[in-house]
């Protein structure tokens, strides 16, 4: 189980966290639905330790994240996969070793055994002959898929998907929303979803969560979602530029924008 | 009170950097234990920061030698021996020139390369993905580097030393018109093993300061391309102002007083 508990986190004066609170229990698919630069990358760096709370608590399994010694924070690592938003791939290294790094770290298996298990992530991802190809070689969807593969890799109790979909077509979100389906109801794996994308967010999650001023504006199930009352949160999942208005306006993107930002600043929990 | 205000944040500022960067330290040699980790990279690095940066060291030595055999002749105007040419070829390539023009040759190649390369790692989140995939990165990134630095720096200049001299040598035959004996006869005659140990453990402490400059500028590069040129320009000062300081470190605390 994952568990945030009123984090507050800031960069300098910019408060990004303020009192997140969120449990993922196990199995599930949480999204994580919110504006850019909202924090929720923010919120998910501090379940692998990347980030650590100025106050609240993240835990893991019942480990507190931010006070686990380096050695506990390691092996705690070794459990989480984390797909980054641009795949954070090592480009001096081609794709097999890219794949093949987590479990090489683990040194619980032999190299043919390693062979083995980077070539069946990949042909999950559906690229079976990229493997001695380099990153740079790759386009973005397919370097997206290469980072869920080196994520999958290692068989993790969980898995942290950073925008796995942003900036791709929809044939190929589509292909990327499959798998993390297959993931979960195939593996059992527990995920956090970020995502701007609420196509992928219905078809991926089992509860959606809105992170809005720093903290879960609407956490529910789809449907609960899909029929939400709150404007905050209907604005957003209806792509509206104004918390009243029913679609951007391209003649006027001045005042459109201005009144969203307004809505943005405004209303309560 | 802007001036006190300005005051006050430059020192906070440089407060907070001094602390950083003695955490970071700490973290590395805490790293250092973990041979396991570091060690295949080590290797590799020895290659890329040594090996591959040998031929910058050797051009640098040819024209030292050359350009010290021909000053030496022209300083000494008839009143000194011209075997004394070999005499201050050898003192100040091996105590000084090797070590001082190869390690500030290196900290631009050695220091631009590790803080640009690990920069962008850090801006590209390949940092982060190491972490998440449960790798230090002090042992997998910095301690490799800082170990290849400081093993190879003084390979790099005993190298440079013997090319030096041997440049010096040959401009003082081919030039000066200089015996072979003569040369040596003064390259010989205040030869100590202490000016080549001196000047190796010298290439070893500026090897050890301009690596980790390099990963500690990298490794906190912010903000994309520029951060990332950022953190190449101000390894390279850095380094090079750290190589002047050690010089004169190594001067005070180990030459000055010997005879």
């Amino acid at each position: 189980m994952i568990k945030w508990v009123d984090v507050y986190k800031a960069f300098g004066e910019k408060k990004v966290l303020d009192g997140f609170t969120l449990d993922v229990h196990e199995g599930e698919a949480v999204v994580i639905i919110g504006y850019s630069g909202a924090g929720k990358s923010v919120a998910i760096k501090h379940v692998v330790g990347l980030l650590e709370p100025d106050r609240g608590t993240v835990e893991v399994d019942d480990n507190d994240v931010p006070t686990l010694p380096r050695k506990e924070l390691y092996e705690l690592r070794a459990h989480i996969g984390y797909v980054f938003q641009f795949a954070a791939l090592f480009d001096s290294m081609t794709i097999g070793d890219n794949v093949a790094m987590g479990l090489r770290k683990r040194g619980e298996m032999s190299e043919s055994d390693i062979a083995h298990r980077v070539a069946e992530a990949l042909e999950l991802v559906d690229l079976p002959d990229v493997q001695h190809q380099y990153p740079a070689e790759l386009s973005g969807g397919m370097r997206k898929r290469v980072g869920i593969a080196r994520a999958v890799a290692l068989r993790p109790k969980y898995i942290l998907y950073d925008e796995p979909t942003t900036g791709l077509d929809p044939v190929t979100s589509a292909v990327i929303d499959e798998l993390m389906i297959r993931m979960r109801e195939k593996l059992g794996v527990t995920s956090v979803v970020i995502t701007h994308d609420m196509r992928s967010a219905y078809r991926v999650g089992s509860r959606i969560a809105m992170l809005y001023d720093g903290r879960v504006r609407q956490v529910g199930t789809v449907e609960e979602i899909q029929h939400t009352k709150d404007p905050i949160v209907r604005q957003f999942i209806e792509g509206r530029a104004t918390l009243e208005g029913d679609a951007a306006s391209l003649a006027a993107p001045g005042p459109a924008f201005e009144s969203g930002a307004t809505a943005r600043g405004g209303g309560a929990e | 009170m802007n001036v006190i205000e300005a005051t006050g944040r430059w020192v906070r500022f440089r407060v907070e950097e001094a602390g950083r960067a003695g955490r970071f330290l700490e973290e590395a040699a805490l790293a250092f234990g973990s041979v396991r980790s570091w060690l295949p990279n080590a290797t590799l690095q020895m290659r890329r920061l040594g090996v591959d940066s040998l031929p910058i060291g050797l051009l640098i030595a040819v024209f030292t030698g050359i350009v010290l055999a021909l000053l030496a002749s022209y300083s000494f105007t008839g009143a000194v021996p011209l075997y004394f040419v070999g005499t201050l070829v050898e003192k100040t390539i091996t105590l000084e020139l090797a070590p001082v023009l190869t390690g500030l040759a290196l900290a631009g190649r050695v220091g631009a390369n590790i803080a640009a390369e690990l920069g962008t790692m850090r801006v590209t989140e390949q940092v982060d993905a190491l972490e998440t995939l449960a790798y230090d990165p002090d042992s997998y990134l910095v301690v490799p580097r800082v170990v290849a630095g400081t093993i190879m720096f003084p390979l790099i200049v005993g190298v440079a030393m013997i090319v030096g001299l041997g440049a010096g040598w040959l401009a003082s035959i081919g030039l000066l018109h200089l015996s072979s004996d003569e040369f040596l006869k003064g390259a010989r005659m205040f030869f100590s093993t202490f000016d080549v140990e001196y000047g190796l453990v010298k290439a070893g402490s500026f090897g050890f300061a301009v690596t980790l400059i390099g990963c500690y500028k990298g490794l906190r590069a912010r903000g994309g391309a520029e951060g990332v040129g950022n953190a190449a320009t101000q390894a390279v000062v850095y380094s090079a102002v750290m190589i002047l300081v050690l010089d004169a470190f190594w001067a005070m605390t180990w030459l000055h007083g010997r005879s």
